[in-house]
């Protein structure tokens, strides 16, 4: 009991030290939350779909930040992750009958490998012809799918997959915490060692060359990463949706990839899940004018790039916290001392 | 035969496009998604003034070429110009006009499939195929142009502003060139160039808001294929891809779902092996 009590106390410490203390954390805290408890709330199974959906996309627009945004290797067909593994699982699930616990990571397995065949004639081109490259992957299986329709189901897809569960609530959890989880993980790959690594191939890869690291092979392993996470986002749209049809290889997917994370703040991992966690309920909100849905969209976009061209939450942050000069550590912008150095803010 | 008039028009399309697309690129380093949507843009005014409206046919096209580029210049101006140091808004600004102007034209014309008539009626027979006459248009504006373009390229003081630009930015903007100036009139021209391809195009397509996905894809292709910023190297390349997507069509059953597929499967082969594309000039390492 007195351990238990122990664990707690310094629980609370934890808290009130490092999360209470800067407004995102909190924030992002309060979000999870709201995330967890949401079904107590509401049970309206159009919200439960509605989150659903925007969390496989946040993983999907979270795996591109951790390839173009960090690396900078920018990929304009990220659709073509998606639906590999959209279309692998699906495959699984169909034919091998194996179940979606197992279909999905298959599925993602077989996105690593997408990431290699794209990753490997990728990594002699740079920059804009990269993304005119990578662009037309999702473009070239498109038309594959479409030529072999008695394995693919053509333009239809295929469809009579299984669900991971048929209750409304236990389907939501599954989503909500895997999303977390990947999530989380691809936060931390991206705070630690490979992830700085990352962050300075963006910046000069020449001069990580220089350091003795083998660019290559990172490059590699960030296209194989951002496959798997996107392929399990994929897998799970698959199942949730019970089809895998060509509408995940489109063009529009990859654009509106794109459009999340820059709307975000690229290679910040947060960003784009907090920009579709914005985008895309508010797509939905709008369904009264469903004529009007993606022109709001366009210039919601559009706007505020105009006046946030960093992105959205990148803005955000910078505005209601300062870094400290001295020690680097983020404060509060309310703040005139810093919470560690007690250094002057300014 | 018809393989060989498909691969022309197809072929001289993407190339007017792709100069377009990379000229504005090369000069201003603005990746400008929204260019095949002005083409759709200058379609869609060219059927409304001359089948809505009844106006001449070769005025109404005069009218969408001007309107497309004032619009093009005003979406400089307002929209790009303001976040031009940031390359990737920059994109994600174009993807959002090119949707918007995808959705304005689907709320005004609805999402119909519309056409505009031929300008000049008939065909002959050559070898049991019918050639239209507007196929021969079509071709000979483009070559037209084309050869304008090159004129202006190389041949006068803008052209060299241009290329100079495109080829060091910082050292044309010390030599006293308005880099901010020079990237709108590039705009303009490649703008401009969007909607000519939309008024020779417009007689032999079907209309649609969705059109300018399909040839957008195709003009990256191109442009990658041939290499950034040469006007030769996109002009060889639209007319491979002009020619392949043709033959792929008319000679591999279930071709038509190919067609895209295959082109962009050469472009990629092609990069595996000159990384630079066909013609294109290694960039140095920008710094």
């Amino acid at each position: 009991m007195g351990l238990l009590g122990f664990y707690f106390r310094k629980l609370i410490t934890l808290i009130k030290g490092e999360v209470l203390v800067l407004p995102s954390r909190t924030i992002v805290g309060l979000f999870v939350l709201f995330l967890l408890i949401m079904p107590l709330i509401t049970q309206d199974p159009y919200i439960i779909r509605i989150m659903i959906i925007t969390s496989i996309f946040a993983i999907l627009a979270a795996s591109w930040d951790l390839l173009s945004g960090f690396t900078g290797q920018m990929n304009f067909g990220h659709a073509l992750f998606f639906g590999v593994g959209a279309y692998a699982s699906a495959l699984l699930n169909l034919h091998a009958h194996i179940p979606p616990w197992g279909s999905v990571p298959l599925g993602a397995v077989v996105a690593i490998l997408a990431g290699l065949i794209v990753g490997i004639p990728c990594l002699r081109i740079k920059h804009i012809y990269l993304a005119l490259t990578t662009f037309a992957f999702p473009i070239i299986l498109i038309g594959i799918i479409n030529a072999l329709p008695d394995y693919t189901g053509g333009d239809l897809g295929l469809s009579g997959l299984q669900r991971f569960t048929n209750s409304l609530v236990g389907g939501y959890y599954i989503h909500i915490i895997t999303m977390l989880v990947l999530c989380f993980v691809m936060w931390k790959i991206t705070d630690s060692n490979t992830g700085i690594i990352f962050h300075a191939i963006r910046e000069d890869e020449l001069a990580v060359k220089a350091s003795g690291i083998n660019t290559t092979r990172y490059k590699l392993l960030a296209f194989c990463l951002s496959g798997f996470f996107a392929g399990i986002a994929g897998g799970l749209y698959a199942h949730y949706m019970r089809i895998a049809g060509p509408s995940t290889l489109e063009v529009s997917m990859s654009f509106n990839v794109v459009i999340w994370a820059i709307f975000g703040g690229i290679a910040t991992i947060y960003g784009p899940i907090a920009a579709v966690f914005i985008l895309n309920p508010l797509l939905e909100f709008v369904r009264f004018w469903p004529e009007y849905r993606m022109l709001i969209f366009a210039v919601v976009v559009l706007l505020i790039l105009l006046y946030m061209p960093e992105g959205l939450i990148t803005w955000v942050r910078e505005k209601i916290e300062i870094q400290c000069p001295r020690c680097k550590i983020r404060n509060v912008a309310i703040r005139k001392n810093c919470r560690v150095c007690t250094a002057e803010l300014d | 035969m018809n393989i060989i008039i498909t691969g022309l028009i197809t072929g001289s399309m993407l190339a007017l496009l792709a100069i377009g697309f990379s000229l504005i690129f090369g000069v201003a380093r603005i990746v400008n998604i929204a260019h095949t949507a002005f083409y759709m843009v200058a379609g869609y005014i060219i059927y409304y003034l001359s089948i809505r409206l009844g106006l001449n046919v070769i005025l109404s096209m005069l009218i969408a070429v001007v309107a497309v580029t004032l619009l093009g210049l005003l979406a400089y101006k307002f929209l790009i110009d303001p976040i031009r140091e940031h390359e990737l808004a920059v994109m994600i600004a174009t993807i959002a006009l090119a949707l918007i102007f995808q959705e304005v034209t689907l709320q005004i014309f609805t999402g119909d499939y519309l056409s505009v008539y031929f300008l000049i009626k008939g065909y002959f027979i050559i070898g049991g195929n019918k050639v239209f006459y507007q196929q021969l248009l079509t071709f000979g504006v483009v070559l037209v142009i084309l050869l304008v373009i090159w004129f202006l390229l190389m041949k006068t003081r803008l052209g060299l502003a241009i290329r100079s630009t495109a080829e060091d930015r910082e050292v044309a903007n010390l030599m006293g060139m308005n880099e901010s100036r020079l990237a709108m009139i590039t705009l303009g021209i490649s703008v401009a160039l969007a909607g000519v391809t939309g008024a020779v195009i417009v007689p032999l397509a079907v209309l649609s808001p969705y059109m300018w996905t399909e040839p957008l894809i195709l003009m990256m292709a191109v442009v990658v294929l041939g290499g950034l910023g040469s006007i030769k190297g996109s002009f060889v390349a639209a007319y491979i891809l002009g020619f392949t997507e043709a033959l792929v069509t008319f000679l591999i059953p279930a071709g038509a779902f190919l067609k895209g597929p295959v082109a962009l499967s050469i472009m990629i082969l092609v990069l595996l092996i000159r990384p630079e594309g066909l013609f294109g000039i290694a960039f140095e390492e920008e710094r």
